[in-house]
């Protein structure tokens, strides 16, 4: 048996191959500045941030869209606070907000049905965006509006799942040799998804949780299975092989596989979930936002978020691009890497 | 019918003589003249500073119990002895008597509490918006006395603080658990039942048994929006010293904790309202420790860390104004000042 | 991505189809219906949904994993 010593000693001693570890969660990509992960790792361990925050593969187009509509007379946009600040084509949510649109921050999709009870004349319009762990939850919204009969509800859909963009990643050639795999995507999916990716690549993946020992752990186990195309559980808690079938189950009465565009990335077939055709009455127009229009074009996001650039080799970074004056989607959002390579001085 | 402010009451006729008679005479025992003519001595600490919180009243304290206790706390960290406050209220047509009492008379209390007067105050009325609680805002401004604090033998003391007197090998003192009342505040709008209440409260009695113990205290800071980080970082860099803190020494509550793990938010950007930072000489570390401990709101005080000396200086890659976390794993990591605005996020 | 934390339920209502969760003392309330839940259990919480049920204790699984893991 290990015990967490001999894993930080192998982790700081370790003289293989070079290694380069993609987080693919927003969550991993927090966890991992916040505990210190990378200055406790050899210099032949890097850890990079792939894509895996749901609002920085959000297209322009998108946020746009839901500045018009927040604006619309008799209109509300309800959103998670991620995307208040994150900016379109030109404005964000926040600054239309002070000039009037009506935007309403909740932690809950759920919160948005008695906000519709309470105002039947009023549009209330969530803004759906996630991946696998949060579209379950767009599906038990719509079981209670179809339910309870509520009709002035409609979802924004920018939703995405894991396995599409990580074989476009692998496909691509990027510079990956070990994902850690999503902890919460897991919780709902499965790691099952993630077999036939790490047998076709011969690439190991690790289902990590979000404690710093948790993260040290998988690291290891990933760096042990150097050239190896397996999928490792370091999430056991909550993480199974099949996933929560329940949740997937509910999810695919209500939503169906589409293409989607990703920030940075562009369409990637079946990458996407949109509400299935009985449904589409609740969707808000979420099906023409392809446009992503990049707002400086020295920005260098979709390299960063493909492991081929570091934030801090983007001309940009921390110059004219940093939080309050994002340029890219990676500046944007707390658990973008460029925010979070800025914020916890990461030099990696 | 229960009374409300209507926008009569900030003509500054009649109405408004009666809302001042009222409730801020009653409440505040001074004449709410234009002007307080009052005893400052020779130097003088002054300060402003505005209230808006939503909502209004919450668990642990109210809007008029958090103005006072903000400006008495940034009169202190300059060393000097809060004396005087004025009062600007904004108040939004239909906002009841009854309320508006409740929140004059918290501040009333409150500044008994921190032995300051409420002596000069002004009422402006703003047209309410349809759909929306009226509510009140509050400006108080500060008079804080530089003749120092008289200590148990009647003697005078007095500390000269900045943010820029940290000193390599200065011991960092937090005055308690961190979060308290952003978590209150924000677990009430997002209607979660928050296992804590705002840490709202003047710091009178912690600085001034501080200050009359003689302790070499080089530079305080009361840690509020923007929470610890934000204040860490700015005093490193005011100092241009290197600070070395331990995660694991950082008071929080586990309910704080916890429902910043809810909100993916983290502690140490988590608004406080009667918390303070305090750097002090290295020789007067514990017995700094023991007498804020020992002090009104000062229980839960840990040092957290310290100002790096010459030999981590130059054994660290650090640059002088960087603040290095040590993790509870052993990693490291810098603190930067909060960006953004610190909103909950799910993603 | 994903933000979520465990917490223990403390009862359920079947009427609303939610439960009671206690983090810490912070009682939040989650909704139910991805997956079966009693007072007691510890759960998964994300965007005020019951995401999963755990296994076991956390404070056991790091040893778990470490145990499993081979020497290094």
């Amino acid at each position: 048996m290990a015990d967490l010593d001999s894993v930080k000693r192998f982790l700081k001693n370790y003289d293989g191959p070079e290694m380069n570890i993609m987080e693919i969660c927003g969550s991993h990509t927090a966890a991992i500045a916040k505990n210190g992960i990378p200055s406790l790792l050899s210099p032949k361990i890097h850890l990079i941030s792939g894509p895996g925050c749901p609002v920085c593969v959000t297209p322009s187009s998108y946020i746009d869209r839901l500045i018009s509509l927040a604006g619309m007379k008799g209109h509300c946009v309800v959103t998670f606070g991620d995307l208040i600040r994150v900016p379109g084509s030109g404005e964000s949510l926040a600054s239309a907000r002070g000039k009037g649109a009506r935007v309403a921050m909740v932690y809950s999709p759920m919160d948005i049905i008695p906000m519709a009870e309470k105002e039947p004349e009023t549009i209330f319009v969530f803004a759906a965006v996630g991946f696998e762990t949060t579209t379950p939850v767009y599906a038990l919204l719509m079981q209670e509006l179809t339910e309870k009969k509520i009709t002035n509800v409609r979802l924004l859909t920018a939703l995405k799942t894991m396995p599409p963009v990580v074989e476009k990643l692998c496909g691509d050639g990027a510079p990956v040799n070990g994902f850690l795999a999503p902890g919460h995507v897991c919780t709902v999916s499965g790691y099952a998804a993630y077999e036939p990716l790490a047998e076709k690549y011969g690439i190991p993946f690790g289902v990590a949780g979000f404690s710093g020992q948790g993260l040290l752990i998988a690291i290891t186990g990933i760096v042990k299975n150097c050239g190896k195309g397996v999928v490792k559980n370091y999430y056991p808690m909550v993480v199974s092989r099949e996933g929560n079938r329940e949740a997937q189950t509910l999810t695919d009465r209500y939503f169906e596989p589409a293409p989607a565009v990703w920030r940075g990335l562009g369409m990637i077939e079946g990458s996407g979930r949109v509400l299935r055709e009985p449904y589409r009455e609740y969707d808000a127009g979420s099906f023409d936002l392809t446009e992503d229009r990049q707002a400086n074009p020295a920005c260098r996001c979709s390299e960063v978020l493909t492991g081929r650039v570091r934030p801090r080799e983007c001309p940009l970074f921390g110059k004219v691009c940093t939080p309050m004056t994002p340029q890219g989607a990676c500046m944007v959002s707390q658990e973008g890497s460029c925010f979070t390579y800025l914020t916890a001085g990461r030099r990696d | 019918m229960e009374k409300v402010i209507t926008t009569a009451h900030g003509s500054g006729g009649s109405a408004t003589g009666e809302l001042i008679g009222e409730i801020f005479e009653k409440e505040f025992h001074d004449e709410m003249d234009d002007a307080a003519v009052v005893d400052a001595g020779a130097r003088v600490a002054l300060t402003t500073d505005s209230f808006v919180v939503t909502p209004q009243i919450y668990k642990g304290g109210d809007i008029g119990r958090l103005a006072v206790c903000g400006t008495v706390n940034d009169l202190l960290m300059r060393g000097s002895r809060p004396a005087y406050l004025t009062a600007g209220f904004i108040l939004g047509e239909g906002v009841t008597f009854s309320f508006l009492k409740r929140v004059a008379h918290s501040m009333a209390e409150t500044a008994k509490e921190a032995g300051v007067r409420i002596v000069a105050g002004d009422t402006k009325v703003v047209e309410g918006s349809p759909g929306k609680t009226p509510e009140i805002y509050i400006n108080t401004a500060g008079c804080g006395l530089m003749d120092g604090w008289k200590d148990a033998s009647g003697k005078t003391v007095s500390v000269d603080v900045s943010a820029a007197k940290a000193q390599p090998g200065d011991a960092i003192i937090v005055s308690g658990t961190l979060g308290d009342h952003h978590a209150t505040i924000l677990g009430a709008r997002m209607d979660i039942d928050v296992s804590t209440e705002s840490d709202n409260a003047p710091l009178v009695d912690m600085v001034g048994k501080l200050i009359t113990s003689g302790v070499k205290v080089h530079s305080m800071r009361d840690i509020t929006r923007g929470g610890l980080g934000t204040v860490l970082k700015e005093l490193a860099g005011a100092s241009g010293k290197i600070f070395l803190i331990r995660d694991e020494s950082i008071p929080v509550r586990p309910a704080v904790r916890d429902f910043c793990g809810i909100m993916g938010l983290d502690p140490l950007y988590m608004g406080n309202e009667g918390k303070m930072i305090c750097i002090v000489a290295r020789e007067d570390e514990d017995r700094a420790l023991e007498i804020i401990r020992g002090s009104v709101y000062g229980e839960n005080a840990q040092v957290i860390g310290h100002v790096a000396g010459a030999a981590e200086e130059k054994s660290t890659q650090a640059q002088p104004g960087d603040v290095i976390l040590r993790t509870a794993v052993g990693g490291e990591r810098s603190i930067d000042v909060l960006r953004g605005e610190g909103l909950p996020r799910i993603c | 991505m994903c933000v979520a934390l465990p917490g223990t339920v403390i009862r359920t209502d079947e009427k609303t189809n939610t439960a009671k969760v206690d983090f810490s003392g912070n009682i939040l309330d989650a909704r139910t219906g991805l997956v079966s839940v009693k007072p007691g259990d510890r759960v998964l919480v994300h965007a005020g949904c019951i995401m999963q049920k755990l296994s076991e204790s956390e404070a056991d699984e790091i040893d778990e994993l470490l145990r499993e893991m081979d020497e290094v």
